[in-house]
């Protein structure tokens, strides 16, 4: 059962995103983390890239697994590089190298999955399908992604979310406030979208969040 | 040559005070306290620093770190820094741009590079560090930043922390390794 709304830290402003006073914290079930902790369980030191940036849950969850965690904030280095007012930005190349540079300059088949959480609603296609094709080369044959996408297509603000693993089947999602995605998907496009993986997996769950498990 | 690869001999000796015998004898006492474990005096000075050699916020130092007592660092430093069995805090001013290795490493401030705590590694509030990690226990606060991996390495038995030598409180000889204090005591005036 989710607990009542929590109230912690204010939060810093961010351009791209209109930002809560306070963060707003509700634990939910998550079948795609439980998934993807299926998959990776039984083994140790694999390699996991968390794009939710740096937390104490989150770290202390993977390591304690046995596995080897690395920590990327995606988003804030999306608003560092590409800013949060002009989308547009986000097709100029050379922006887009630089961005690739910063969050996944990895070896090729480092990683035995990747945490993606809901960042790449916030991509437009240029940038989005170079980030694909970089996560693709990154993951190992067999490698796991979870992903998440808000389900409501006609949505011009979309929550705005820091993703924390509370265990292996539920999340502690922190409401920071709204962001405007660049993309709206449904199962077709999101098909579409990784039709370069081998498989993709889908849980709708019940605060239209798309959950997805894209398997290398 | 680093200025911390002097010998020991090499270093003069602290400052002692004038002939004339002091008036009593808690004075005495004060004489016979090491520069390294005297408070380093800075605009604000943490508790945290009473204890432990210091690098003020005013500090620049290129070149290797080797300290056998703990270290606070509130300037900027590029080199290595290495303190073995002791703790090091990076101050809310402190910007390290090299490797990091001690028992337990504290940031307030900014670390580019990888950080090897053996005990423990704290990331505070603000604190930023970017590099790999190498520790037996993480805590990171919220707000912090950091970007890199994480290997979390259990220590070995009876390889704890517990066998670390007690810190010095009132040594009445100078520790061996106490250029690093001497230096930016040196600097700071």
């Amino acid at each position: 059962m989710s607990p009542g709304p929590a109230v912690v830290a204010p939060v810093s402003h961010s351009p791209a995103t209109t930002l809560f006073d306070r963060e707003v914290v509700t634990s939910r079930p998550s079948r795609g983390l439980e998934q993807f902790f299926t998959y990776v369980r039984g083994q140790v030191g694999l390699s996991v890239l968390d794009f939710a940036g740096a937390s104490q849950e989150n770290i202390n969850f993977i390591t304690n697994l046995g596995h080897r965690l690395y920590s990327e904030d995606f988003v804030r280095t999306l608003d560092d590089v590409f800013g949060g007012e002009d989308p547009n930005d986000q097709a100029n190349q050379g922006r887009i190298d630089q961005f690739l540079r910063q969050t996944l300059n990895f070896e090729k088949d480092q990683f035995d999955g990747v945490l993606v959480w809901d960042v790449l609603q916030y991509l437009t296609p240029a940038l989005l399908t170079a980030t694909l094709e970089k996560l693709c080369t990154i993951v190992r044959p067999q490698g796991y992604l979870l992903a998440y996408f808000h389900a409501d297509e006609k949505a011009r603000q979309v929550p705005f979310y820091s993703f924390r693993i509370k265990d292996q089947k539920n999340l502690l999602i922190n409401q920071r406030g709204t962001r405007t995605p660049a993309q709206i998907f449904n199962n077709r496009s999101l098909e579409k979208l990784f039709q370069k993986f081998e498989s993709v997996k889908f849980f709708l769950t019940r605060e239209q969040l798309r959950e997805v498990i894209v398997r290398r | 040559m680093s200025i911390f690869n002097k010998r020991p001999e090499d270093v003069p000796p602290a400052p002692r005070p004038a002939a004339a015998p002091p008036s009593n004898p808690i004075e005495a006492k004060k004489e016979a306290t090491p520069l390294s474990s005297t408070p380093f005096k800075t605009p604000e000075p943490p508790d945290s620093t009473r204890g432990q050699a210091s690098i003020g916020k005013a500090v620049k130092i290129n070149g290797q770190i080797y300290s056998k007592e703990d270290l606070y660092v509130d300037g900027d430093v590029e080199g290595t820094i290495e303190l073995q069995e002791h703790r090091l805090t990076i101050g809310p001013n402190g910007k390290v741009h090299s490797s990091v290795k001690a028992r337990e490493v504290v940031v307030l401030g900014n670390i580019s590079g990888n950080v090897d705590a053996s005990d423990k590694l704290e990331i505070r509030k603000d604190a930023r560090l970017v590099g790999d990690i190498k520790t037996a226990r993480i805590i990171i606060e919220d707000g912090a930043y950091f970007k890199g991996s994480i290997d979390i390495v259990k220590p070995e038995p009876g390889k704890s922390s517990v066998s670390a030598p007690p810190r010095p409180q009132s040594a009445p000889v100078p520790a061996p390794n106490a250029q690093v204090a001497a230096v930016a005591a040196e600097v700071k005036r």
